[in-house]
């Protein structure tokens, strides 16, 4: 029997018109399932560059990275069960995008990751999205529980 | 978001990647080169010159894929990748493991 098709995602944006300058805020839940994926970094990257002319390597390092993210996040913090919830959300200004992505799973090392590109790890299948994450990102932070990152980036 | 399959008619299955590679799709593209495989198809391109991005799990999936076609004597290669997509490659090293050819055609020609 086939896997019903996943719901529609929501998407919730706050602007501060009056303020020109002012920061707004976007954010996104969605279920763990890595199908909602693409359609959860469609809808992310729309709102973030509203207004904004991003040049198309922004683009890419922002859908990249947030897909990174959020994948990790399904995977590894919510175990990939649909009925448990991913929360996606930036802090934009005229010049940075700050990506947040939260799940409620026991958190990781971030330390503890290994170097992909040394010889051991350059033909393992696995183990390549957080140093793509530091390496298109101009700054990533987590929380001191390993469950939260924060990725921030230009946004022109 | 998908993938299309072909032949060259010399021996090469190409399969294209429209749109993104990423852990939403990325079994869908292990399944397809698996059938060419169990067909005896053994020479297999990526075209990836309508892809968006790829993220580290279909990154994985090209590293594993081209593992077990090479284990059955066979070869996968890669072409089309932009100037994004190439520096993906060229940050994780995978452009060591691939051969990567600048479009389809050359890639073809060589094969």
């Amino acid at each position: 029997m086939e896997e019903p098709a996943a719901a529609p995602l929501r998407i919730c944006v706050r602007r501060t018109p009056s303020e020109p300058g002012a920061a707004a805020s976007v954010a996104l839940q969605l279920p763990a399932d890595v199908r909602c994926v693409e359609e959860a970094v469609e809808l992310m990257a729309r709102h973030c560059f509203a207004g904004a002319k991003p040049c198309r390597r922004t683009m890419f390092r922002l859908r990249v990275l947030l897909a990174e993210a959020i994948s990790n996040s399904i995977l590894f913090g919510a175990g990939g069960d649909p009925a448990r919830m991913v929360r996606v959300a930036a802090e934009l200004t005229e010049e940075t995008i700050r990506l947040q992505v939260t799940d409620d799973g026991p958190g990781f090392d971030p330390g503890g990751i290994p170097d992909p590109t040394l010889p051991d790890g350059l033909a393992r299948s696995i183990g390549r999205g957080l140093f793509l994450i530091r390496n298109l990102a101009d700054r990533v932070e987590f929380n001191p529980q390993g469950n939260t990152i924060w990725m921030t980036l230009p946004r022109s | 978001m998908g993938f299309s399959k072909s032949s060259n008619g010399a021996g090469v299955t190409v399969v294209r990647i429209e749109g993104q590679l990423i852990v939403g799709n990325r079994q869908e593209l292990k399944s397809l080169i698996q059938e060419g495989l169990d067909r005896g198809e053994r020479k297999f391109l990526v075209d990836c010159s309508q892809t968006g991005y790829i993220d580290s799990s279909g990154l994985g999936a090209l590293v594993s894929l081209s593992k077990k076609v090479r284990e059955l004597g066979g070869e996968l290669r890669i072409a089309g990748l932009n100037e994004d997509l190439r520096s993906l490659f060229e940050l994780t090293k995978l452009d060591t493991l691939f051969h990567i050819s600048p479009t389809a055609e050359a890639a073809l020609a060589e094969f």
